[in-house]
């Protein structure tokens, strides 16, 4: 019964990527990573349980901390970007 | 079953790569390079290796893609187009893959029980570690006590890493031209991710703690929780600002945790010699020689962690204020 | 009773997986991002809660159901944020909405 669900999450998995890299502005990219990363958390979950190994579930925790934190630095990196870019209206980028 | 899950998970990295490697925009490339990050943790955990996966997940999608957007907000987005021949490295790459996959050819088949890697030292291990050292996590075993001077090799090489970029960035004055206090202020605008945040930071502290501590009995240790402390107090940095961030853990701090990690696992070795036994021998440190290798365990596995935070956070406000 | 369970979390695990494949082509074929993060964010909380939710009941009273009982309020909590600081980042850095049907429509009633 967990192969269903995982075959789906894969599928989407592979549409996301897709997205990102087809995706005409940066925000559909960093849209693409966060969904892959939530993605993967549940993926684990799943599979440490088709493993019978419940002590794997540290991991799905880690990857959802590691995702949230990531998607935030990228926007941070954009906001400075469009300060910068703002400030300095004639410089090379 | 399991094995079509890895192959598609390596096919879409395939995928991805092609497209980290046609792209322009730098930052795409960035993007897709923590995506590939994700796949191949993903394939490791596939493979029954939980401790890869973790430090592959916790430093390759987050902190790397952390710094490298902080190099790449000190530099343009666009990759110089280059007027080198391709021709001739497509030719080099090209053959030096065909080379590759001859040699897999005579690869033991996956799993097989009479390879090399599963017959040498490694049927030993297995059944030696409940005597000599009693912890469930073989992983950690191997790597704390049974090749523990290679342990110390990797902590000395990230403290050398810290200490490079330090060297090359340390001293940087402000580039830009912005106000300080508008850069600083970090996503202080954006209240929600700031309350979540705040309301966050203490537990994901915490899970690095239990990840350090709990390396011994499950996947763990100091390498993927010293980069989940680390990326905690990022996200503080990026949700407080910078400033705050420095004055919260100052910059000498995290220098002395720099040094204080490589020099904990020295002195553990040291305390070995001094006991009686060999460099990194934990046998001596205890009366009983389980309890000492648990405790031996424990103490570099403490040093690992402090270095690979100290190092992570140095480079990441090297970074940071570099470009200010 | 364990029948019960059983076909209860085959059931919360099939809709997990329906919603989490409607998000990924969602995510796709949407006209405009602020649809592509509607799509997204919401089957990403509904998969997550049918998901875990399902295999809860697979591992009983164990210390395992108090791990994804964590990981499932984690995810509660970090994924709507992340996907509210998205949005709102674009639409300060100045991404427009898909406006263009009105305008067709508007026009062709003219």
């Amino acid at each position: 019964m967990y192969y269903a669900v995982t075959i789906a999450t894969l599928v989407t998995m592979g549409l996301a990527l897709i997205r990102a890299i087809l995706g005409p502005s940066v925000y559909d990219r960093v849209l693409a990573v966060n969904m892959i990363g939530t993605k993967t958390v549940l993926l684990l979950s799943v599979i440490a349980f088709l493993y019978g190994r419940p002590d794997f579930l540290d991991l799905a925790l880690a990857y959802a901390l590691i995702n949230f934190i990531g998607v935030l630095a990228v926007l941070e990196f954009f906001r400075n970007r469009a300060l910068r870019r703002s400030t300095e209206p004639d410089r090379e980028t | 079953m399991i094995v079509i899950f890895g192959v598609f998970l390596l096919t879409l990295l395939v995928i991805t790569a092609i497209a980290i490697v046609r792209t322009e925009n730098l930052f795409v490339a960035v993007m897709l390079q923590g995506i590939a990050s994700l796949f191949i943790a993903g394939n490791f955990f596939l493979l029954d290796a939980a401790d890869v996966a973790l430090t592959e997940a916790a430093i390759g999608a987050g902190i790397s893609t952390v710094l490298f957007l902080s190099a790449l907000a000190l530099t343009s987005e666009r990759e110089r187009s280059k007027s080198s021949n391709k021709m001739l490295s497509f030719t080099v790459v090209a053959v030096a893959a065909l080379v590759l996959i001859y040699a897999t050819f005579d690869k033991p088949r996956f799993g097989d029980p009479n390879a090399p890697v599963q017959t040498h030292v490694a049927p030993w291990y297995l059944e030696k570690t409940p005597e000599y050292i009693d912890i469930p996590n073989v992983v950690t075993a191997v790597l704390g006590s049974y090749r523990g001077y290679d342990t110390l090799g990797e902590v000395l090489v990230v403290f050398t890493a810290g200490i490079g970029v330090l060297f090359l960035l340390g001293s940087g004055a402000p580039l830009g031209s912005l106000p300080q206090e508008k850069i600083n202020e970090g996503l202080r605008h954006h209240l929600i991710p700031r309350v979540v945040g705040r309301v966050l930071i203490p537990f994901i502290l915490l899970f690095g703690l239990y990840v350090q501590f709990h390396g011994e009995y499950g996947p763990g240790g100091g390498f993927q929780a010293g980069a989940i402390i680390a990326a905690a107090i990022i996200l503080f940095a990026l949700l407080e600002g910078e400033q705050r961030a420095l004055s919260v853990i100052p910059a000498r701090v995290l220098l002395g945790l720099v040094a204080f990690g490589p020099l904990l696992y020295l002195a553990v070795g040291i305390a070995g010699i001094v006991l009686g036994g060999n460099f990194l021998d934990y046998s001596v440190l205890s009366s009983d020689s389980v309890t000492g290798q648990q405790l031996g365990i424990l103490l570099i596995e403490a040093g690992v962690g402090i270095t690979v935070t100290g190092v992570l956070l140095s480079i990441f406000h090297a970074f940071a204020a570099r470009g200010r | 009773m364990s029948m019960l369970l059983d076909i209860l979390s085959w059931v919360l695990l099939t809709l997990g997986g329906l919603s989490i494949l409607i998000g990924g082509i969602g995510a796709l074929r949407m006209p405009d991002l602020y649809t592509r993060m509607h799509a997204a964010s919401v089957t990403d909380s509904m998969g997550a809660i049918l998901v875990l939710v399902g295999i809860m009941l697979q591992a009983g009273l164990t210390l395992a159901t108090i791990k994804l009982i964590a990981i499932l309020l984690f995810l509660l909590i970090s994924s709507p944020t992340s996907s509210n600081t998205l949005a709102s980042a674009a639409l300060l850095a100045g991404t427009r909405p898909f406006e263009e049907a009105h305008q067709s429509d508007d026009e062709g009633k003219e």
